[in-house]
């Protein structure tokens, strides 16, 4: 069965003064058509890196040293320049976090969209206003006909946050990569674009890469998740399983550390991961995670751990101490 | 509750803070019908917004932004002087005070910002940032005692102390934060407001900054005032929260009270949006944006965006009202009757 995107041993280095840098290491994962997969991890785990090396798009001093991107049938990571315009921001599109960073403010809305349209199709300005009309409309930004002509400023943040998700889905890509696409708005508006972003994946059949640090989000979104930990996936597999019988140490930790809306209590602790992520420049010896780590052993230090298959379910876990799954699940879920 | 009614820590009456924003003389001019007019810009930060705070509480402020929960954290500490309403510290009202007549209060309360980047200067070292404030509030201290006590300060936050002749830049986010809740406590003080003190760091940085918070509480007998938009959090640790729109008061309740069984149909919506782990249950919908408070609605700010909004919501501001003890809403529909008390 072929996916519509494998990303197979993905290795992303930066070339700096004192050496490589490895920002990601061995990545591996696939998505169907129509599937949505959630990469979650802290700042610095090289989430938005894979994002950016699916589409390549990573610049000097950053290179592919390994691996490959099969997108279709082909491989992303060795397409030449030409080649990947035609797919990047038409075929595979991305949604970034700051909305107000990624429009252009001394263009109008309708020039930047048809520009878009215009650079991929062979078509006239007109027409192109046309389709930008009928994104838009989906999007559900009120009279889109008079928005055209009017500047990203004079948009709220989550009407901006929808324009370009309305450019994004122009050219009708068959894969939307989506960087923590909610991370500046607020609630009530995060909660909103999320629900506009699983209702467009459904209606047209688009694959979603949702990069984001909120377990919250991706649980309530994806129907996949890869946890990544200093430029690598400990964990990967169904949202459900992963969500309620993490295996990894780390993910169990992230899960535990969410405060809990059925425990509370004036100052109520939570449970902690001690220490923080280790630099890239100083990654401990063997697994990455073991000084964090509560249930590490000896071979922990020594040995990096390989991703192995869970018996019986469709997930892996790359650690060395990890049981199989066991009920009782950790986290009780509400109303389930 | 009732018996402690007279020994609030703080208690804020009738705050108003409006922000000129019209710039320039020259830039206030506008041209008119013919005639050169002079217009004000004014962002409506805070209006009529009163609560109060009993020791020992964790009293949190949430809302999305804008709606002048940090204007109001600054103001109720006397970093903005109020354009009307009463600020009382201990019993003693600090709003009018002059900088030196406030001088004793600013021991006694100290804030947390935001992001530990931009809050400590950078060209200090940690043992200069935490003196400085030693120093400041007790000029007879001893340069050993001061030491001393940076060193213990350094401790209890889970710094090195043995770091402290390093620079900022050489600490991660998270410790970071953990030296600004040091420069805190530096001067012992009674209360705490944090604005925003966990938004700038990780998933699993940000638990173990929130357990420290609540361990100096313990030790200290701190009280905290927690500005947040990060409902979860909210939920999780305080004793009550406060809800704002558009630099008004919706509801004031005890945090069980308030997600348990939430009022106003603010927030409701808002309590429904937050991301639960493994939860696919449907939100309220908001249907439009959130105004500005350059131009507020009418009445009540929030009838734009409310499911229930009728005629008397546009154009009658609602009262802070209490339905119950220490539970408090401003919402015409709840007052009737009109809303059902329990949704789902």
């Amino acid at each position: 069965m072929s996916h519509l995107l494998e990303v197979k041993n993905l290795e992303v280095r930066f070339a700096l003064r004192f050496g490589d840098l490895t920002a990601i290491d061995g990545v591996s994962f696939t998505l169907d058509k129509g599937e949505r997969l959630g990469l979650v991890g802290e700042s610095g785990a090289g989430k938005s890196v894979t994002g950016f090396a699916i589409i390549n798009l990573i610049s000097k001093p950053g290179y592919i040293s390994r691996g490959h991107i099969l997108f279709d049938g082909e491989n992303l990571a060795e397409l030449p320049g030409e080649k990947m315009r035609d797919i990047r921001g038409n075929r595979i599109s991305m949604i970034f976090q700051d909305p107000m960073m990624t429009l252009n403010p001394v263009l109008t809305i309708g020039t930047q969209m048809c520009e878009t349209l215009m650079a991929h199709r062979n078509i006239s300005r007109k027409q192109a206003e046309a389709v930008a009309l009928e994104k838009l409309r989906k999007v559900y930004i009120s009279s889109p006909e008079q928005r055209l002509s009017q500047y990203p400023h004079e948009f709220s943040g989550g009407m901006r946050q929808r324009i370009v998700i309305a450019i994004a889905l122009l050219t009708d890509p068959a894969l939307i990569i989506a960087d923590e696409p909610t991370t500046a708005l607020d609630v009530t508006i995060q909660a909103e674009i999320m629900d506009l972003l699983l209702e467009l994946c459904a209606s047209e059949d688009m694959g979603l890469i949702l990069i984001t640090h909120d377990l919250g989000v991706v649980s309530r979104v994806t129907e996949k998740i890869a946890v990544m930990y200093a430029g690598k996936i400990v964990e990967s597999g169904p949202t459900e399983n992963i969500i309620t019988d993490p295996l990894h140490p780390y993910t169990k930790g992230l899960i535990r550390a969410l405060p809990d809306p059925e425990r509370r209590g004036q100052g109520e602790r939570l449970q902690q991961i001690p220490g923080t992520m280790p630099t890239l420049t100083a990654l401990p010896r063997g697994c990455s995670f073991h000084p964090r780590c509560e249930i590490k052993g000896g071979i922990c230090e020594k040995e990096i751990p390989e991703s192995r298959a869970v018996k019986g379910q469709k997930r892996e876990v790359a650690c060395h101490m990890a049981e199989n799954p066991s009920p009782p699940p950790v986290y009780e879920r509400e109303g389930a | 509750m009732n018996s402690r009614q007279t020994e609030k820590i703080l208690s804020v009456r009738n705050l108003v803070k409006h922000f000129d924003i019209s710039g320039g003389f020259l830039e206030q001019l506008a041209f008119e019908k013919g005639k050169i007019i002079r217009r004000h810009t004014v962002v409506k930060a805070l209006n009529n917004v009163s609560f109060s705070i009993a020791p020992g509480e964790i009293f949190s402020v949430v809302g999305e932004s804008g709606c002048g929960k940090s204007t109001l954290a600054r103001t109720a500490i006397g970093l903005y002087p109020p354009d009307s309403g009463e600020v009382f510290f201990g019993g003693e009202r600090i709003d009018h005070l002059s900088p030196r007549q406030m001088l004793p209060f600013r021991a006694r309360m100290q804030m947390i910002f935001q992001d530990p980047y931009a809050s400590l200067n950078p060209r200090m070292t940690v043992r200069q940032i935490l003196e400085e404030p030693v120093f400041f509030h007790r000029p007879g201290i001893s340069r050993a005692e001061a030491g001393d006590r940076v060193a213990a300060v350094m401790e209890q936050v889970g710094v090195d102390p043995q770091w402290a002749g390093r620079y900022p830049h050489e600490f991660s986010g998270g410790q970071r934060q953990r030296i600004s809740i040091a420069r805190a406590l530096m001067v012992d003080p009674e209360f705490i407001v944090a604005d925003e003190p966990i938004s700038a760091l990780d998933v699993s940085i940000q638990a173990q900054i929130l357990n420290l918070l609540m361990e100096a509480r313990e030790k200290r007998g701190l009280t905290y005032m927690i500005i947040t938009h990060d409902l979860s959090v909210v939920a999780h640790i305080s004793s009550r929260v406060a809800v704002m729109y558009l630099g008004s008061l919706c509801e004031l309740s005890p945090a069980d009270q308030m997600f348990d069984h939430p009022r106003h149909p603010y927030t409701r919506a808002l309590l429904s949006a937050i991301p639960r782990l493994g939860s696919k249950k449907k939100h309220i919908r908001l249907t439009g944006e959130v105004p500005t408070p350059i131009r507020l609605p009418s009445g009540c700010v929030f009838h734009g965006r409310c499911p229930y909004a009728d005629a008397r919501c546009k154009t009658e501001i609602p009262l802070p009202l209490s339905p119950e003890p220490g539970i408090i809403t401003a919402c015409h529909g709840l007052e009737e009757g009109r809303i059902p008390l329990s949704p789902e």
